[in-house]
């Protein structure tokens, strides 16, 4: 078995030098070819890291917050396997693993961060043999593809309990993850904001306004954002568990900064949801048993340089890049853009590759009447489905430019404007839109 | 002139951004100076059909139907005098399979509204994608996004929708999509169906105008140039290609 693992290692790595151009395309590959080679590489490569394997799943934050806690157990010292790139279905992690091997196929890793697709935990989960499970939230996603909310927990659900020694660790303000945790029998801990910290005065689409146990309508004393928030069923007393890591003292701003278990954390980072990503990855790095005090320093450092809140210098413009695949993403998006109050320019980029959902019906769940505000200067929509960006802001009374060609409305943005370019993207729009910005940042360099 | 909405459920039927339909309802008629304003029901609230000009049954997972399918046996008989009344109704999705007589799950059936004559069956698969039909009602195409595990069969003399030209429509197999009862129409496409389909919203706001204020009714016709845009990027994008 060790020759076809070999060549497994091998022959992936091949591909992963040969197409590290293709960028996420390329790493899928890598890892269909090593799990053509040898069908069994993820269980050998990965019953070979020493201490723990972590995994993240949930709709929004996975990338950051794995990638995140990555970096905090490397601060720590130790060697770690990651599906940095955010391939996470099935071929991603045999390759994350494969390319991490080396030449002689073993793998020399102390830990493991792999984040999730939910629907693929089912092929993913009885190969690697989790000992954490991060769960940051479940929000509507992608309909076309997963089904129903309820669809997606029925999976995760039936995953979790079939690896009954993994523990929990859970978003607790989202009671959609929190019931999972509670009802799966896996023991679990809890991470969250126990106190309200920004007005929530959208009117926001919330999943799970009724009791997962009994059906009643939940009573909220707050929410944070979209569904997250304080708890409580009237009817069975099902209600948000009290935080292991609580964040306090939140103030959010150019930069953030909360305490957590006493020890003060600050991110130059902009987006409330960020508080959740840090505090995750935060939780996980306690969880393998570290004191989290080099966290800060690993922070300081952190540069996504994936697309999330991405910054650019093109000219005199700053432009910053990030991703909104759904409704509650674009919605801390547009909250994270109106932290900045200067003038801007926006240009919104909406595919419908399968990657993307091709059911583009989530834009008229996002509230894009706030993109409304004096600030915002000028909206260009591009991307395969621009016509329909651009009705979804006629009926909120939002003209915009229309422009199908990416580069050509970014590049329409760049002269004779606010010089502050916000351009928020979906999926598949994401690595194209990155290169595009790269190629030009160095046309003018 | 002025309309009321009602948005039967919001809270539990709100899947595939129903909320734009009821948007584009309430923009077309502010455009035009017809003062709207819609109603939001939750479970627990009365209904009174007799104030309402359009009723609007949105989709919800099989879970969420389950859950509302207990107050539809309530309201059944106001609902049922409403749309024998020429009531306006749009039913969407799981609202769609709602005004039926009944929806069979794998492990239960959901006792529908009994307004029309149809009825659900799941089967294995479901049937999700771009969709695009004719119908005899308007000139422009309709177009949307299906996402159904359920096979819809219409009873003996109920009108369809429309033809479908490119998709899966009521059962997959029929040809045919959605139905047209009365001022009734029910439909699998979201979109959501309305902006993209003005032509149906304006069916809608005409139809509940001429029954509230008792004679014919002709809408003063609105620009639409993106509405017709991304209706017909559908349109070619999946039916008629464009010659190069």
């Amino acid at each position: 078995m060790i020759i076809r693992r070999l060549l497994a290692v091998w022959a992936a790595k091949g591909a992963g030098w040969l197409c590290k151009k293709m960028g996420r395309q390329g790493v899928t590959w890598a890892g269909k070819i090593a799990l053509k080679i040898d069908p069994h590489i993820l269980e050998e490569l990965s019953a070979q890291v020493r201490e723990k394997t972590f995994t993240v799943c949930g709709t929004n934050g996975k990338t950051t917050t794995n990638n995140m806690l990555c970096a905090a157990l490397e601060a720590e010292g130790k060697k770690v396997v990651c599906n940095h790139t955010g391939s996470n279905m099935l071929n991603g992690v045999a390759a994350a693993y494969a390319l991490a091997a080396g030449l002689n196929g073993r793998l020399d890793a102390d830990y493991a961060c792999i984040e999730v697709d939910e629907a693929s935990t089912r092929h993913v989960f009885p190969r690697i043999h989790p000992d954490y499970m991060i769960l940051t939230n479940l929000f509507r996603d992608q309909l076309d593809r997963y089904g129903e909310i309820d669809i997606t927990m029925n999976i995760l659900k039936e995953m979790m309990k079939k690896v009954p020694g993994m523990r929990v660790i859970v978003n607790g303000d989202d009671a959609l993850s929190a019931f999972l945790a509670m009802s799966s029998g896996n023991s679990y801990v809890s991470y969250g904001i126990s106190k309200p910290v920004m007005e929530n005065k959208t009117n926001e689409i919330r999943e799970g306004r009724f009791c997962k146990q009994c059906g009643e309508r939940l009573v909220y004393r707050f929410y944070h954002y979209s569904q997250l928030g304080d708890y409580v069923c009237p009817n069975c007393g099902f209600h948000r568990p009290s935080h292991d890591f609580d964040a306090e003292n939140v103030t959010v701003g150019d930069q953030l900064s909360f305490y957590v278990k006493g020890r003060h954390i600050t991110a130059n980072y902009k987006g409330f949801y960020n508080v959740y990503n840090i505090l995750a990855a935060y939780a996980g790095v306690c969880m393998a048993g570290f004191s989290g005090e080099h966290f800060n320093d690993m922070l300081k450092k952190f540069n996504p340089e994936n697309g999330r809140m991405e910054q650019f210098r093109i000219g005199g413009t700053s432009v910053i890049l990030n991703l909104a695949k759904n409704p509650a993403g674009f919605n801390q998006n547009i909250s994270a853009v109106f932290q900045d109050p200067s003038p801007k320019d926006l240009v919104i980029t909406i595919n419908d590759n399968a990657q993307d959902g091709t059911d583009i019906s989530w834009l008229w769940d996002v509230d894009f009447d706030r993109l409304g505000e004096e600030s915002v200067k000028s909206v260009v929509v591009s991307g395969i489905r621009c016509q329909d960006m651009r009705l979804r802001l006629k009926y909120v009374d939002i003209q915009s430019e229309l422009e199908p060609d990416v580069e050509k409305a970014i590049r329409s943005r760049l002269k004779g404007h606010t010089g502050n370019l916000y351009v928020l993207v979906n999926y598949t729009a994401l690595y194209s839109t990155h290169n595009i910005l790269k190629k030009i940042q160095g046309e003018k360099a | 002139m002025k309309l009321t909405i009602g948005h039967l459920y919001p809270d539990l039927l709100n899947l595939y951004g129903d909320r734009g339909n009821i948007q584009c309802l309430m923009s077309r008629c502010r455009w035009r100076g017809i003062e709207a304003q819609t109603i939001p029901f939750e479970r627990d609230d009365k209904i009174d059909f007799e104030k309402l000009d359009i009723v609007l049954l949105g989709g919800g997972s099989d879970r969420e139907q389950l859950l509302v399918c207990e107050k539809l046996r309530e309201i059944q008989p106001d609902f049922k005098k409403y749309v024998e009344d020429n009531g306006v109704v749009i039913a969407i999705c799981g609202g769609y399979q709602l005004i039926g007589k009944y929806y069979k799950l794998e492990d239960a059936t959901i006792t529908g509204l009994n307004l029309v004559d149809l009825y659900t069956e799941q089967e294995p698969g479901r049937l999700i994608g771009n969709i695009v039909m004719e119908s005899p009602l308007f000139s422009m195409p309709v177009v949307g996004f299906e996402n159904h595990g359920g096979r819809t069969r219409l009873g003996k003399g109920v009108k369809p929708l429309g033809r479908v030209l490119y998709g899966n429509g009521n059962d997959g197999r029929s040809g045919y999509e959605g139905i047209v009862y009365k001022n009734v129409i029910g439909t699998y496409l979201h979109g959501p169906l309305l902006p993209k389909n003005p032509q149906i919203a304006d069916w809608l706001i005409q139809k509940a105008l001429e029954k509230r204020y008792g004679k014919p009714i002709e809408l003063s016709p609105l620009k639409d140039q993106e509405e017709r845009e991304a209706n017909q990027y559908i349109y070619h994008r999946f039916v008629k290609k464009d010659s190069e």
